[in-house]
């Protein structure tokens, strides 16, 4: 039987498996950031433990970074000494930090990406649910506790389970206006939150197939949103062609030769999932969401279901949403464009050529947030920041942001935001804020109207 | 790590769906360097108004209930990988999550943390919301190594399931870096050797 490129990719990284019990996965790459590493540091100081392979580690800052002013010292107390723990950490075992202001900060699952860290038919961990997104290169990539972080600085491996595996199949052409965020959105309503728990996802398809690094990214960051430890793509040209040249990709003939392993990791044609799902391209249409997790999704032309379940009804409370209403025309006062799911340069382009010549509403406070400084300097080059001037949005400096409500950056209570993020729970951008998540170009529109409109008969 | 055996305890419903690790600890917690302290904000915006008040309809707040057991709905500690949501629960006086599905990560991050998540039947734990919510005093069993969750004086028990590994290290305190480390040799050797 034929192998899948999660197998080829999970059998080449075990060193030695548990008898009835866990395998050793070894990990090539480990991302840290300021949240969750500082335990796990401390715990190897107490135990006397000295960090395994420091060159196999990068850092960034990103969570509890503000994104304004970053050159001045960081205002709340808190947030200033967990950033200055991580300097301290990574200077004491020797790990390379791009630390705030450095021109290759940025939120590790788009800095990493960017430097030519993520490639094909790696592992890669980082305590950040989010590291899924690497996926979209091939590699193995899930986020793990801060134990879990522990453990990989003291031995470069994990104990893990081998996960069952899943395929989510999507064909056809996708319609105007669908973005990647538009179709992991789709499947997720379509799956539900914890379809994917046990199971490491591969995405195939023309779809996929046809996406861009960075939709691709899009969709695999999301994959934790349905459940699954990690999403993957098969490697192809346009990753190779992504990867060629940055900073740490491999150059020249070690080049050619890892392109040459590279291209045996597709799954075989005859290789068995556990699980399978399909959808047709034709049947998405631009997404947003209604409640308080990101399987609450609906197109945007559609109404809120009908449902009596306890637990959905607290949700649609929390909303102040009404099963059976439409969204459109929902007055917005927050536009957040930013976060690991779409900050990429891509994503800003969609928003500058939907905002070009338009203005933002006088109602709407509406963010933009790059998510690394080499996006922001991109954001500037290309002259999108111009439109976005022009039209009354702001141009912050790259992190987390309004993602997580764990820096500066907070809807206030009650307020409605569109969000491109991944995250729409209870409180999620602030106490008391309300996420509806959607595409980068949905998000720009209502930025634009100052309320949702049906972005299907807005296009040309 | 302390170790787990069996547990009698009276238990605290949390009869609500999908409970992110958002809610269980929101971000704006997450400051701290340590792993201590984290309790006090366990369930933060569910416990306390805006204004700091306490909300007297959430169940951590209803005096007639206690013990270490909490049991939860399904989908349990989906989202986030903060292990912080594993360290409130536990500092909070938790030793064990009962839930008809717990999401991959926080489930890892119990038991690296001692805190014994139990996986029950749908219909088990419809039984045991009802159970607990019309006698507070109602106590449970949990027995880890034959793996049963049972009701005092009720004739309802289940079996769970564990990954046996992780039930070795649950009794008897151990945890994973002392494994890996201790096998550093063979990695050493996996990494001379590398295929890739």
């Amino acid at each position: 039987m034929g192998k899948t490129l999660f197998d080829k990719v999970w059998d080449a990284h075990v060193v030695d498996a548990i008898d009835n019990g866990p395998q050793i996965l070894y990990i090539d790459k480990h991302l840290i950031h300021e949240v969750t590493s500082p335990q796990a540091f401390n715990e190897l100081e107490e135990r006397g433990i000295p960090v395994y392979r420091p060159n196999q580690i990068v850092a960034t800052a990103d969570h509890n970074t503000p994104t304004l002013n970053q050159d001045q010292p960081i205002k709340d107390e808190l947030s200033r000494k967990q950033l200055e723990q991580l300097s301290k950490n990574c200077k004491k075992n020797d790990i390379t930090l791009y630390q705030l202001g450095h021109k290759y900060n940025g939120i590790v699952h788009v800095m990493a990406p960017e430097l030519g860290v993520t490639q094909p038919g790696l592992t890669m961990v980082c305590g950040d649910s989010h590291t899924s997104t690497h996926g979209a290169f091939g590699a193995i990539a899930f986020g793990i506790g801060t134990s879990q972080v522990a453990q990989v600085f003291a031995s470069q491996c994990l104990l893990l389970t081998k996960p069952k595996s899943l395929r989510v199949s999507v064909n056809g052409e996708l319609k105007e206006g669908v973005l990647p965020k538009d179709v992991i959105l789709y499947i997720i309503s379509k799956l539900g939150t914890n379809s994917g728990t046990g199971y490491f996802c591969e995405y195939a398809g023309n779809v996929f197939e046809d996406m861009s690094m960075e939709g691709r990214m899009t969709v695999c960051n999301m994959s934790i949103e349905m459940g699954a430890r990690g999403g993957m793509i098969a490697p192809d040209e346009t990753t190779f062609s992504y990867v060629k040249g940055r900073e740490f990709a491999p150059k020249g003939e070690d080049f050619d030769k890892k392109v040459a392993y590279w291209k045996t990791l597709p799954t075989d044609e005859d290789a068995v999932f556990d699980q399978e799902y399909s959808f047709d391209a034709e049947d998405i249409e631009p997404m947003i969401t209604y409640g308080t997790n990101p399987g609450m999704g609906i197109k945007i032309s559609e109404t809120i279901p009908v449902n009596d379940n306890p637990s959905f009804k607290k949700s649609l409370a929390y909303m102040n949403f009404e099963a059976g209403e439409s969204l459109i025309n929902k007055p917005i006062n927050f536009v957040f464009i930013g976060s690991c799911t779409n900050s990429r340069i891509e994503d800003f382009r969609v928003a500058a050529k939907y905002i070009k010549g338009k203005k933002k509403a006088d109602n709407v406070t509406a963010w933009l947030v790059p998510g690394s400084k080499q996006v922001e300097h991109q954001i500037i080059e290309e002259g999108l920041k111009t439109i976005f001037d022009d039209a009354g949005f702001e141009l912050r400096q790259p992190g987390c942001s309004a993602c997580l409500a764990m820096n500066d950056d907070k809807i206030p209570q009650g307020e409605y935001c569109v969000s491109t993020s991944n995250r729409n729970f209870e409180g999620r951008q602030g106490q008391g804020s309300r996420t509806i998540l959607a595409s980068p170009l949905v998000a720009a529109a209502t930025a634009v109207e100052g309320k949702i409109i049906d972005i299907t008969k807005h296009l040309n | 790590m302390e170790k787990f055996t069996t547990l009698k305890s009276k238990a605290i419903p949390l009869n609500i769906e999908n409970v992110d690790t958002d809610q269980i600890i929101p971000a704006r917690f997450l400051k701290a360097t340590d792993r201590k302290g984290f309790g006090d904000n366990l369930f933060r915006d569910w416990r306390y108004h805006k204004d700091g008040s306490v909300n007297i309809d959430f169940i951590l707040n209803d005096a007639q209930y206690s013990g270490k057991i909490l049991v939860a709905g399904d989908n349990f500690g989906c989202g986030s990988s903060r292990e912080h949501a594993a360290w409130a629960i536990t500092d909070f006086g938790f030793k064990v999550v009962v839930s008809s599905f717990f999401a991959d990560i926080f489930k890892g991050n119990a038991l690296n943390n001692g805190l014994l998540p139990v996986q029950v039947s749908k219909a088990f734990l419809s039984d045991l919301l009802q159970i607990i919510a019309s006698n507070s005093e109602t106590e449970l069993l949990v027995d880890l190594e034959n793996q049963i969750i049972s009701v005092k004086d009720f004739d309802l028990s289940e079996k769970f399931e564990i990954d046996a590994y992780k039930k070795t290290c649950m009794i008897n305190g151990y945890d994973d870096i002392d494994y890996l480390v201790n096998n550093k040799k063979l990695i050493e050797a996996f990494e001379a050797q590398k295929i890739y």
